[in-house]
Parts: C-alpha cells; structure tokens; sequence
C-alpha cells in the first residue's frame, strides 16, 4: 500500500521520520512529501485508496496498523477537502504536500517547467512584462514590484548579471520559504531560471539560513537533478551563518561576497550594482515561486485575485499561540479576524486572543479591535504597521506588552550590524528605557528624583543615576524621542522598523506601560 | 587543518567569496574555529587577518572555542514566546544545569539561543545536536536532558 508522509522540518520535529518508518516496517510503500502546511494534524499521513488519498492525523507509529486497517479515530478524509484546505487558493504552493519534492517526473506530471517552456520561448521583455501585468510585488517585505526591478537590470548594459534569491527568512513566525524550500523546491529554481531568462543572467545564488539545514539539503539536491533543465544558467545554495541582518538584501550581497553582513548605502541600486558589483535581481522566495505560475497561467489569471494593489496571493503564515496554525495561501483582502479567529481558530491555550504581531520582529502589534484589517500592503502601512513577509504571530491575554517592546530592542540589540549609530546604539538604549519603564510599572523603587531642563534634560541617560527621571512619562516621551531617530536615521529598517512593535505595543497597550488609565480609542 | 584548508582550496579555489564557506567547512571539520587558524586562512585567501578576524566575529554562528559535547539551540522568538517560550529557557537552563549562552562547567552539553527555526506554530522549539524539537515541556526537556548526558 501507498501512504505519504512529509519529511518538512515542521512534520519531522513532531515526529514524522518514526512514523513514516512505522509504515515502512509495516510493509508500505511510503513516499515522503513536504508539508500540507496544517501542524495541528501533523505528523499527519495519506493513505492512497481507490477513493484518493485519505488522512489520518495527528498519527503517532503505534497507531500504523489501525491507519492501515482503516479503523483509526483520527480519520480526516480527503485532506484538501478539510476546511483549512477547501478555501485556499494554492497558486504558489499547489503541489506543496502533493509530491516527492525531488521527483523530478512528478513535478514534471502536476505542471512542472510550463512556465520556464513558455518564458523560453518569449523575448526577455516579454517575460518581463508578463511579471509586470501580473501585479506581483516583492514578498520579502517592501512590496517592490517585480517586474519594475526586473526591468532595471534587463536595461542594464553592464555583464554579467547575477540571480539571488533571499532565503534567509529570518522574521519568527514565518516558514512560507522553508516549506516551499522543502516540499517544491524545482518551483524556485523554475522562477529563478525564468528570471535569468528574463533578464540576461547566467548564473545565480539561493542565500539559505544556516538554521535550516533541511532547506539546504533538500535545494542542494533539487540543483543537482534539474541541472540539465536549466541549463545554460547554472545554481549555487550559499549557507548564511546566523545573522538576521543578512536578510537586508545590501547586507545579503556582502554575505556572499564573503564580508561581514553589513548593510550598503542606497544607491546604488543591487539592480545596477549588486553582487560583485554587477547588476542584480534579489527575489525573496515567494517571489522567484510565483512566477511559474504567472508564465504558464497568464498574468491576467495572477492578477484577477486580490485587493487593490495588491495583486495576487499571498501565503500567510498563522503562528504563535494559535490552535490551527500553519500556511494558508490566499488571495488578498481577506480580513485579519478571519485569518486569527475563523481560520487559526484562536489561540491554542483557549484564552482571548490579546495581541497579534503581523510581519515579523520588524512588524507591529494589532488588538483584536483592528481585526478589520484587510490584508493589503497600503492598507496595513495605513495602520501604522506592514505585512511583510505575511507572518502574523498570535498572542493570548498572559502577554506582557512592555516585555515584547523591550524584546524588540533586545533583538535589534542582538542582531544590529552596527554600521550607523541609531540602530547600533539606539537599541541599547531602547532596553535600558524599557528596563527602567517595567521597574516603575512594578513598583521597583524609583532611584531618582526630577531635574531641571525638560523631558529629554530629565530623562536622559546619565551616569549619575540620580539625575534620571525614572517616572514611566518621562521615559515613555523618552522612548518615542528614540523611537523617532531610529526611524529617521536608521540605514536600514532593522533599526529604522524596530519602532513598530514598540510604539504599537505602546500606544495599543499602554497599561502594559504603567499608564494611569487606559486610553480610550476614539470611535470610528 | 593547514592541510584542510589547503585541500579545501584545492578544490573551491581562493576567491574571498568562498570565506564563509570555508569557515563553515573547517568548523563542521574541527568544531570550531580557532584564532590560531587565522593567519592561515587569511593566507589561503589572500586576506588580512584582521579582515577574516571581523568576519569570524560578526555571524553568531561562529565559534572560536570548542563546543559543548552536546548543543541544545533553543528559540527565543516571538513565536515561540507566544507559547510558554521564556518560561521553557528558564526550566532548561535550570534541567541542563547551564545558563542561556553558555556551556557547563563539564564541557557536556551548551545551551544557546536561536532567532526562529521557522517552526512557529508548535513552540517551542529548539535544535538539539541539529535534530529539530517542537512543543517542548517539561517532559521533553527531560528527554533531552537525558539525551545529552550520554
Ligand atoms: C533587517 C532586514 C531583514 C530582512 N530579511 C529578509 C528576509 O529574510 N527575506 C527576504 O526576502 N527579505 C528580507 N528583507 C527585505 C530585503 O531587504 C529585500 O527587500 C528583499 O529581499 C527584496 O525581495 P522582494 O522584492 O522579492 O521582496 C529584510 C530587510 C531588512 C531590513
């Protein structure tokens, strides 16, 4: 008998490699897929019947022989027919969970390389003006649109021009990348060999975090197979080495080049000046795999979905405290209370949803009373906040909002390449604000009594202790004061983004802050 | 690891941009990266040593003392905080008998930290000797704490 077990990191952390090896011993013919992106049955397994492939999850090995027999409780049906599944709409993760992410016969089967067959057989400003009527924009978090950057280093006079697709998906709460990474890795590579087509590249670079060592196994392996199927450009996976920043496509660059990953000043443009100094297209993942699709549906099929200007879909990423989380593809505009509450189901702990993070360390805090939030690039930035990489972080009512802003600086601490001051230092001195805004909050003793020279004057660091005002509103004026020259003076927005949690987390939650009553939103 | 490195350029060639594959080779070779291998890394790639120094020390990855026998790399992200994460890093340092950062005293096991092993919807998480852990409790971390002991 046929069963499918994924071999995803997510799938093999709960302990499908003991499963699958269960139904291995127990005589099955088992093909190890990636995710179907639900955790909440996983490790979950597929048993092909004459009805198609039936579920069982969440299994554990014992459970291998009433999964065979037919007779396990834990049956789910057809696994695209649950409701987290029915809804989507996979157009970037379509064979995600469906097949042997390294076959390269049944990639080919569920409509594997149409897109690059039909790119090839068009004029690189063909292809590039399919990726612009698409809609698509960069997944990686600024929204840029596609085929605008593709433009710039199709134009580009100078030779050779390089590919790179950011994979270093740093941001907790997303793992689109991983999955895709993992269970459909020919998709990357076909949207990376259509960009080379596109705009004149012979070869090109997949940047993969070193904290993803299936990811690099798995991309590694799909290289090598579709070697001949790509060819004339050629591939290469490079390891990063556990630096957020290199995320930053400058700093991304510099990685590769075999430098410190520090962030470059802009411009020049990486499309005019990027890797070695040749023009370059940097991608994210989710990015470089949508454009299969577009090829080989039509831009026009790509760009029917979605809301505004955001065209398209989107693979959200439901994380944190969250009872179903997982990856859920679909167009744009679907509310945020729908993604938490009707498709995460709300927390896995059973309590009120008390916050949720959108986009990553670098994203803001919403309470649920923005849960009418559509899903859109301008409609986020509107509120104060961005989608980013679409990852959104689920919290109950335990959370402590000063600890997260604190975190936030702390991370940005951690992680600041140090090349300009705002983010370097500015971080530092955010924690420390931080510390001394929980200690007032809970009654730690205050160490210092008022000095002249207003707020800043007041509140400043000094290394005379006695001169800090400690109050909770002199370090709050204190902390946006910060938060303002982090935004505008940052290099990049590691440190120019930081502000979003902390100031969301402020002004949303400012009795986490020690604020003497909460404030009352105005009504809309 | 002179030899290592002559015969790992041998076959990558001595571009600078083959550094950070070459320090990932000779600390998945040697466990880690020793500063008494600078000058010849930097030799190797035509460097300076302060160059190949700056880079060895920017990426956390990176170690210039030898490991634990066992790594324990627990995530302290935002996504694994939402799920008990902070108070899981408090009970490992306590079952390891090792603080967040550091290595025991009996050179046994090492607890880290990491920034998202994009496992977020089962925190919380950790990679333990490289094998990825979800929904880590108490009585998982009694498992691996039994696991590195070995
Ligand atoms: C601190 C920081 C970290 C980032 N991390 C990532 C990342 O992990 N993956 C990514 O695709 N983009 C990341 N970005 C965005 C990239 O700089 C860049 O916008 C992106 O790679 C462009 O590709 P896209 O247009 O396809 O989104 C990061 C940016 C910053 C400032």
């Amino acid at each position: 008998m046929k069963v499918y077990v994924s071999r995803d990191m997510a799938s093999v952390a709960l302990g499908a490699d003991d499963v699958a090896r269960a139904f291995a011993d127990a005589g099955c013919d088992v093909v190890r897929t990636g995710s179907r992106g639900l955790f909440s049955i996983e490790p979950l397994v597929e048993v092909e019947t004459d009805e198609g492939r039936i579920g069982y999850g969440p299994v554990t090995p014992v459970d291998a022989a009433a999964v065979l027999a037919r007779t396990h409780p834990a049956r789910l049906g057809p696994v695209e027919q649950l409701p987290f599944f029915a809804a989507q709409q996979r157009f970037t993760f379509a064979r995600c969970g469906i097949i042997d992410p390294l076959s390269l016969a049944e990639y080919g089967a569920h409509g594997g390389w149409q897109g690059l067959e039909t790119a090839r057989a068009q004029s690189p400003q063909a292809v590039v003006d399919a990726v612009k009527a698409s809609g698509l924009r960069g997944r990686g978090g600024a929204g840029f649109p596609t085929g605008i950057k593709w433009q710039t280093v199709l134009d580009a006079s100078a030779s050779p021009k390089y590919i790179v697709c950011n994979a270093d998906e740093g941001d907790s709460g997303t793992f689109a990348d991983r999955m895709l990474m993992e269970g459909d890795p020919f998709c990357l590579i076909e949207g990376m060999a259509i960009a080379a087509h596109a705009v004149g590249a012979a070869h090109g670079y997949i940047y993969i975090r070193s904290e993803y060592p299936f990811a690099i196994r798995t991309m590694r392996a799909a290289i090598e197979a579709s070697a001949h199927l790509v060819a004339p450009f050629t591939l290469e996976v490079r390891e990063g080495a556990g630096a957020y920043v290199c995320g930053e496509e400058t700093a991304l660059l510099d990685s590769i080049e075999g430098k410190r990953g520090q962030v470059r000043a802009k411009p020049p443009l990486p499309a005019l000046k990027g890797l070695f100094g040749q023009p370059t297209v940097i991608n994210n993942v989710l990015s470089l795999a949508a454009v299969p699709f577009i090829l080989a549906d039509g831009a026009d099929a790509y760009a029917a979905v979605g809301f505004g200007r955001s065209r398209g879909t989107m693979p959200v990423q439901l994380a944190g405290n969250v009872k179903h989380g997982g990856l859920y593809e679909i167009g744009f505009g679907i509310t945020l209370g729908e993604l938490v509450n009707d498709i995460g189901g709300g927390t896995a702990s059973g309590r009120p949803v008390r916050a949720v993070q959108v986009g990553g360390p670098l994203g803001a805090y919403f309470p649920p009373s923005m849960f009418h939030l559509p899903f859109d690039y301008e409609a986020f930035a509107q509120a104060g906040g961005l989608i980013g990489h679409a990852g959104i972080t689920v919290f109950d009512d335990s959370v402590d909002m000063a600890h997260m802003a604190r975190f936030a600086m702390e991370f940005c601490a951690v992680e600041s390449c140090g090349k300009c001051t705002p983010c370097r230092i500015g971080s530092t001195r955010g924690v420390e604000i931080m510390d001394r805004i929980i200690d007032a909050r809970d009654g730690a003793p205050v160490r210092a009594k008022a000095a002249d020279g207003g707020y800043l004057g007041k509140a400043l660091y000094s290394r005379a202790p006695d001169r800090v005002d400690v109050s909770p509103d002199a370090q709050t004026a204190l902390l946006r004061d910060l938060a303002d020259t982090m935004k505008y003076g940052s290099l990049c927005a590691l440190g120019g983004f930081t502000p979003y949690p902390v100031l969301s987390a402020l002004d949303h939650f400012p009795e986490d802050f020690g604020a003497s009553a909460p404030v009352k939103e105005a009504a809309e | 690891m002179e030899e290592f490195i002559a015969g790992w350029t041998a076959r990558h060639g001595t571009g600078r941009d083959g550094l950070l594959p070459l320090l990932h080779a000779i600390q998945a070779e040697a466990g880690h990266i020793d500063d008494a291998l600078v000058p010849a890394i930097a030799r190797a790639l035509n460097l300076s040593r302060a160059d190949v120094h700056g880079v060895i020390t920017f990426y956390h990855d990176f170690r210039r003392t030898a490991p634990g026998r066992h790594v324990v790399k627990l995530c302290r992200a935002e996504s694994c905080q939402a799920r008990g994460g902070a108070a899981m890093e408090a009970a490992a340092a306590r079952r390891l008998g090792v603080a967040m950062g550091e290595t025991r005293a009996d050179g046994q096991v090492a607890l880290e930290p990491v920034y998202c092993l994009g496992l977020c919807a089962i925190g919380p998480n950790a990679l333990v000797d490289g094998r990825p852990v979800a929904r880590i409790d108490a009585a998982a971390l009694d498992r691996i704490a039994a696991e590195v002991a070995a």
